[in-house]
């Protein structure tokens, strides 16, 4: 772009607000300005479901009138590659749930986390720890225990004293069955996977047998005094370790009786008296017990003796947590400081013939109670009340330097929890138990880069809508026209329709719903709003027709080839013929909305998606995949486009593969259409495709010096990724009109501002 | 403050033990084991810091130790004797006490003496003292008897007085008390008279300490005072019936109060620790009290009950509390009247003493001068800070007085050398409130005959009395003319060093005198150079051919400087090998005296102008020196005791150059250092503009933290190129 161009885009700026009419000035109720932006935050009372408050001023006019008006201009009298005013919401108050269990399966290389909600969620460690898959939480399942059984097979069990086992492939629960031994504390498989021990409240163990569609109880082992908090079975599965208050217990699985007991020392560095809980045991191959308790020790016991053979006095405050490395040749604890330590078996003696415990390396990532930990075979893996979940590579257990060599610290979902009517400026934010809409504010003036523009009205909270039940929501969508609002539970899904009229919001639920709809996995309108898509159970794709007042059951399209996996994500065209959907894994389908009829597969590909859209006009869809690739694929011509395949001969800047979040949304600029917009977390792209693709020896990030670069240095350094890191961590990002984009942003230091104080270290030098 | 800290108490004691008490603590071989003796069969080794026993021996039923084991630090043995007589040797290995070196001696022994750095010393109940070598050389050897009949030994101690044992005892006989002072190499016991102060207390306790030729012996008496002798250790003939003093230092408790099981301790030179019960107060409590202030520092009850015995090794008291013997550690900071008054801003770094720049006006209660020197200074240093509450007693007084005429008149025709003795044994002796009037007197009639009879030059006695630290510029104004006269370099640099109130012009004379006069008389003189040796490596043999150079009124030492202002451009690791000394280190230690003294800008200004071109360019260059050695570590100081501060050095610098700056312009050998000096002061200004630079910097920084910390929402351009 020319100098003089861009210095001409300026006036056309100023002119384009200029020629804005003003808004008219507000004219808000007491009631409202209670609820306003900085009240919210304040403070919130209770809600009923569907309790509205709203405001409403005369914008609806105005943005039409934006809209109309940047249909008349012209692109090219643009300035820049873009110029952007930049809504940048900080107010989305979400706050990650804390992490209880983690489980980590060695044959898929897989890891389960549960969360205190009891939501529970699939990390795949394979496909750049991408999270690619999701339970909403429940409030009666307090999820205490998670585990793996016969291979790929996850189970949990919770303070209501019921196992759960989980449905992978349809992305359900497959079934709940009472322990009977009130609440469960603790839960493991034995090595080969077909049996499980529970420890329950009352002090007894219970052995289930896992058959393949059930679990049945086997036996019920001597019953011990107190909790078991902690269990751990012997890799040859003749013998459990259970940990409970003041003792460690060692349990014959055949015969259920107790062959060892080992008392805790009782004697603290504390004054007080108080009782040694053993938060966590391992029971290794030779016999050796390795507890963690509360009085911050981890100690390594001998099974056949009974004896204390090694004593670690780790912190004052708790050891919540243990796990050992397959090969028995390392294990990490977690403590309640936040601090996770590593404890290597190290040969004592130059022959090797003996070897020692040795604690060797402690890693301070979390600030809260690490209440779980794994051990991958190259990794330790952490989690806890602080929401990260830490995957720690061992640099020694690392070969070549790739995703797996780098520290990762996953905060935030890799699922979009927001959506949003980009005609009405209105965003939608997805908390576990409830939706919030927002309508954003406006301006009047315009500015250079970086300006902070004066604020003619400010974002306002519309609505809040609490769910219904004990089950959380698992997900939601706004239509574009902001009309429609739907949300889904793991049983319910509900529909809403809103109205804006004066200065309120009305809403009213669709009461009359088809019975198929009982549940979604993903929720999509089409661009003019006058279709609902649902991704539902057994992998079917409903299309409804949206009228005033009722629905029309258009058509459901069966998954391809008789597998009933879930749907994960959906894009629709803008001109409403193709739907796109992707599934857990099973690659991306095409369906022909006109005719109703499948359209083609997009050819299969190892990582999966982790954001797909189409672009207008073209009719292009762009994938992202959690391996960092991007592709286009022309959905007429059923292939991939020419510069889909030009990116993969080229390959993509190392940089941009090294980033390790993933793709949550893509968009298009409706008046560019060489433009694709992407971002991931902790950085906003606009890919133009008709610039040269930079190589590994070009700067990725060249945003900040091309500004202090002349014109002409300017034109040769340029390339197609145009990335911005301004706004971090990025949750959403999009696209409203042609001038104008949405950034909510979420500042870790406003979810720490909401996390319970942590356990009170001496720092050195305060 | 002095503290008490946390005690704690050592497990294994017998509980034989109970409350009669303990024979002795002793010092084991390494700083943390003591030794432990109690009044039956047991001897315990502990290692105190980790409260428990290392080792126990006992001896055999129906035998009983007599004297407190002690470790023989030269041959790391232990001794100890049982049945009064009975002599045994062991070694940590050894188990069986019965089984080690036995040797039953002639005469009972009071006790065993073993201090680090001496071998050990038997003292007999009668009074004589054998090596315990010699003992066990021959054990059966004849004891003499050294004290009379029915004198009892009460205490006894043994110091190491310049590597010198010194031994010193107190017996009884009929309440009257003795002080043996027995010391060896010559063999030489001295026997003095207690006299007791105002009323005859009964005494309780004893301690010494020691602190150049001189000890002070405490005595405790029942009525809570502590009554202070001093005690010289003169290599003089033994005379005959020596009497000494006491004088009252502290009154622990109100009067009246009598005392009992009462112990106590000499922590520092400021400081004892004082242990017992009164009538009044049954509770035992230990406490540590401030002599010089006469403010009690802290106290602590000791509600177990003690055995009225108290040991202090380190920064350790050792007492028997309750069945357990009980390890409490103290701190005794450095007491100031800051200190005591609760106004000690910052404690001084360690090493660098202050000089109080301040006129004694104070000096009848107690002078208040800071101690400079730690080396160099008379046996009177600490003895001099006490100060007397108590009612004199006129007779005494009036005593003094004529022995102070007689004194003075003595001086009037004595020799010098027997000036010396007299004065010596003069300033041993008496310590009384008009003290530093009497020095006065002493000195000025001192100076008065150096000035009317010109051979007479008592130098010695005048150091003597300059180091007493009560003397003032002001008090004897004709002293340092009549030393300045006589070019005595050390005495001038005592002056400098001890007078707090030296006017400019004499300090100018002085610094004249030091950069005239020539190393060689130098070479043979005392100069103290504590406040060079950090720095100035010694002996430096080149030296002798520059100082020719620099009297010829030649200097290659400019030419030197350049080179190495080359060498320092070119490498910085050079600089430590090229920087040398433009003076000998005698000089310089004498040109640091000068540095240190106090001055006013205004005075001193026009008297340093008198100085000659080839002066002002010695001086600044060794100044220079002195600055490039201070830059070349990190916090810019000079290592060493006392070196002069960056300050001083700055500071002088600048005024020899604002005296003399047109002469120094003008001369050719000055411009290497001028242009040195330049450099330094470019490179002040290039660190100080780049620090603002950093600073505004900086502060954009936390502008740019702020704008981001901005609200919840917000409407914000963006641009992508």
């Amino acid at each position: 772009m020319a100098a003089a161009e861009r210095g001409a885009s300026r006036p056309t700026g100023d002119n384009r607000t200029s020629r804005r009419r003003r808004p008219p000035p507000l004219t808000l109720s007491a009631h409202f300005r209670l609820r306003g932006v900085g009240d919210y935050f304040r403070g919130q009372s209770a809600r009923t479901w569907c309790e509205v408050e709203a405001g409403w001023g005369g914008e609806r006019t105005i943005v039409r009138d934006a809209g109309l008006e940047a249909g008349a201009r012209n692109p090219e009298a643009d300035g820049g590659m873009g110029e952007f005013k930049v809504h940048r919401v900080r107010f989305f108050n979400y706050v990650p749930v804390g992490i209880r269990c983690v489980a980590y399966n060695h044959q898929s290389n897989r890891l389960a986390v549960s969360r205190v909600d009891g939501t529970v969620e699939i990390y795949n460690l394979a496909a750049n720890s991408f999270q690619e898959k999701f339970f909403p939480g429940h409030e009666g399942r307090a999820t205490e225990a998670l585990c793996w059984a016969k291979g790929q097979r996850l189970f949990s069990a919770g303070l209501n004293g019921d196992i759960i086992e989980y449905d992978l492939e349809k992305m359900s629960v497959k079934y709940s069955v009472d322990g009977f031994g009130g609440p469960i504390w603790s839960m493991a498989a034995d090595p080969s996977g077909s049996y499980l021990a529970i420890g329950c409240e009352d002090g007894s163990v219970k052995l289930f047998q896992v058959s393949p569609d059930k679990i049945q109880l086997e036996r019920t082992l001597e019953r011990q005094k107190g909790r078991i908090l902690s269990l751990s079975w012997h890799p040859s599965g003749t013998h459990i370790a259970v940990g409970s208050i003041d003792y460690i217990a060692v349990l014959d699985a055949k015969s259920g009786s107790t062959t060892q007991k080992m008392l805790m020392d009782k004697r603290h560095p504390g004054s007080q008296r108080r009782r040694c809980v053993v938060w966590g045991v391992a029971f290794l191959s030779d016999g050796t017990v390795v507890s963690t308790d509360s009085a911050g020790m981890v100690q390594f016991w001998d099974s056949e003796t009974g004896t204390l053979v090694q004593t670690h006095p780790l912190t004052s405050s708790d050891v919540l947590s243990i796990a050992v490395a397959e090969k028995e040749d390392s294990l990490v604890v977690g403590t309640a400081e936040g601090t996770i330590f590593h404890f290597q078996l190290i040969p004592s003696r130059s022959d090797g013939k003996q070897s020692q415990w040795v604690r060797t390396k402690p890693f301070q990532h979390h600030t809260h109670d690490v209440r779980s930990v794994a051990h991958s075979p190259t990794a330790l893996i952490s989690g806890g009340v602080d929401a990260h979940l830490v995957i720690r590579p061992l640099m020694e257990k690392v070969e070549v330097k790739n995703y797996d060599a780098a520290l990762r610290k996953i905060t935030f979902p890799h699922r979009r929890l927001i959506s949003c009517a980009k005609k009405m400026q209105l965003l939608l934010f997805q908390f576990p138990q409830r939706l919030e809409l927002w309508r954003l504010g406006a301006t009047d003036a315009a500015g250079k880069n970086e300006d902070i523009l004066p604020l003619s009205r400010n974002a306002e909270h519309l609505l809040q809508l609490k769910k219904k039940g004990p089950e959380n929501i698992c997900c939601s969508c706004i239509s574009p026209c902001g009309s429609w609002i739907a949300y889904s539970t793991a049983s319910r899904f509900y529909l809403y329709r809103m109205n804006y009229e004066n200065n309120s919001v009305s809403i009213k639920r669709v009461s009359k719903l088809p019975k198929f709809l009982s549940s979604a996995f993903q929720i999509l309108f089409s661009g003019d709003s006058a279709m609902l898509y649902v991704a539902s159970n057994q992998g079917s794709l409903h299309v409804i027709q949206l009228l005033e007042g009722s629905l029309k059951h258009l058509h459901t399209f069966q998954p391809q080839s008789g597998t009933s996996e879930a749907i994960s994500l959906l894009a629709v065209s803008p001109d409403g013929n193709w739907l796109a959907a992707a599934g857990m894994s099973s690659g991306v389908s095409i369906y022909n909305l006109k005719h109703l009829k499948p359209h083609c597969m997009v050819p299969a590909y190892n990582f999966p998606v982790t954001a797909l859209a189409i672009a207008p006009n073209t009719n292009n869809l762009v994938i992202a995949h959690s391996d960092q690739q991007v592709f286009e694929f022309s959905i007429p011509q059923k292939q991939y486009t020419d510069w889909s395949r030009k990116v993969q001969k080229h390959g993509l800047h190392y940089l941009w593969l090294e980033r390790d979040t993933p793709i949550t949304h893509i968009t298009f600029h409706p008046k560019r259409p060489t433009h694709i917009l992407l971002h991931d977390t902790y950085m906003f792209c606009i890919i133009d495709k008709s610039m040269p693709l930079p190589d590994d020896k070009t700067p990725l990030f060249n945003q900040l010096s091309l500004r202090e670069a002349s014109e002409n240095v300017r034109r040769r350094h340029a390339h197609a990724f145009k990335i911005s890191k301004k706004f971090q961590p990025l949750l959403f990002m999009d696209l409203l009109d042609e001038g104008t984009l949405v950034a909510v942003e979420r500042p870790l230091e406003d979810i720490i501002a909401q996390l319970p104080p942590p356990i009170k270290r001496k720092k050195f030098g305060t | 403050m002095a503290a008490l800290e946390e005690d704690f108490t050592l497990s294994g004691l017998v509980p034989g033990a109970g409350l009669d008490g303990l024979l002795g603590v002793e010092q084991g071989l390494k700083g943390d084991l003591f030794l432990v003796t109690d009044r039956g069969r047991t001897v315990i080794l502990y290692k105190v810091s980790d409260q428990k026993p290392l080792g126990c021996w006992s001896v055999k039923q129906g035998q009983k130790i007599t004297c407190p084991a002690v470790c023989n630090f030269q041959t790391g043995e232990y001794a100890v004797v049982h049945d009064d007589k009975v002599l045994r040797v062991w070694k940590n290995e050894d188990v069986n006490l019965d089984k080690v070196f036995k040797a039953t001696l002639s005469a009972d022994v009071y006790s065993i003496h073993s201090v680090q750095n001496t071998e050990p010393l038997v003292l007999f109940r009668e009074g004589a003292v054998r090596s315990l070598d010699v003992l066990l050389a021959e054990p059966q050897q004849k004891i003499e008897a050294v004290i009379s009949d029915e004198e009892v030994i009460k205490w006894t101690k043994l110091f190491l007085d310049s590597n010198q044992p010194v031994l010193i005892f107190v017996t009884e006989k009929h309440g009257n008390y003795f002080v043996y002072v027995q010391m060896f190499n010559p063999h030489n016991l001295c026997k003095y008279t207690l006299l007791p102060g105002e009323e005859p207390p009964v005494t309780l306790s004893f301690a010494a300490s020691v602190n150049g030729r001189l000890v002070t012996l405490l005595c405790l008496s029942c009525t809570g005072c502590i009554y202070e002798t001093l005690i010289p250790l003169n290599h003089g003939k033994p005379e005959e019936k020596k009497v000494l003093v006491t004088s009252l230092l502290l009154k622990t408790y109100v009067s009246g109060d009598v005392l009992k099981g009462v112990s106590f301790a000499i922590l520092d030179k400021d400081h004892v620790a004082v242990m017992g019960t009164s009538l009044k107060a049954p509770k035992e409590n230990i406490s540590i009290w401030n002599i010089k202030f006469q403010t009690l520092q802290t106290s602590k009850e000791l509600p177990q009950g003690t055995s009225g015995q108290l040991w202090c090794y380190g920064e350790k008291l050792f007492i028997l509390h309750g069945k357990f013997l009980t390890v409490i550690p103290f701190k005794c900071e450095i007491s100031s009247l800051a200190a005591a008054l609760g106004k000690l801003k910052n404690i001084q770094a360690p090493g660098t003493q202050t000089m109080s720049h301040f006129v004694n006006w104070g000096a009848f209660q107690g002078d208040g001068l800071e101690s400079r020197d730690s080396n160099n200074l008379t046996p009177l240093k600490g003895q001099s800070k006490r100060s007397l509450r108590t009612r004199k007693n006129e007779t005494r007084s009036q005593l003094e007085d004529s022995t102070n005429k007689q004194f003075l008149s003595g001086i009037k025709d004595a020799s010098e050398k027997h000036l010396d003795q007299q004065l010596s044994k003069f300033l041993a002796d008496k310590r009384t409130p008009d003290f530093q009037i009497t020095i006065g007197h002493i000195v000025s009639e001192l100076v008065g005959r150096c000035k009317t009879e010109p051979p007479f030059y008592p130098q010695s006695s005048l150091v003597q009395l300059i180091q007493t630290q009560v003397l003032s510029y002001s008090l004897c104004p004709d002293l340092m003319a009549v030393v300045l006269e006589k070019r005595d370099v050390h005495l001038l640099q005592l002056c400098l060093q001890q007078f707090p109130d030296i006017p400019e012009s004499i300090t100018c004379a002085c610094l004249k005198v030091f950069l005239s006069i020539g190393d060689d008389s130098l070479e043979g003189t005392n100069v103290n150079m504590e406040s060079v040796i950090g720095y100035i490596d010694f002996p430096q043999n080149e030296k002798t051919g520059k100082k020719e150079v620099l009297q010829n009124g030649f200097s290659p030492v400019l030419l030197e400087e350049e080179n190495i202002d080359d060498k320092l451009n070119k490498s910085d690791g050079m600089m430590n090998t090229t920087l040398t000394c433009p003076v000998t280190p005698q000089k310089a230690a004498l040109l640091n005296a000068i540095l240190h003294s106090a001055y006013s800008e205004t005075f001193l200004l026009p008297n340093l102008k008198d100085l000659t071109v080839q002066h002002v360019i010695l001086f600044l260059q060794y100044l220079h020196f002195l600055y490039e050695k201070c830059s070349e570590n990190a916090s810019m100081t000079l290592p060493g005791p006392c070196p002069p501060t960056l300050n001083q050095i700055m500071d002088w610098i600048c005024l020899l150059l604002d005296a003399h700056f047109t002469v120094v312009v003008m001369i050719p050998e000055a411009k290497g250092i001028l242009t040195s000096l330049y450099k330094f002061v470019k490179a002040q200004v290039w660190v100080y503009s780049e620090l603002n630079k950093i600073e505004g910097s900086l502060q954009q920084l936390q502008k740019l933290h702020q704008q981001r910390n901005m609200g919840l929402y917000s409407i914000e351009v963006l641009e992508l190129i």
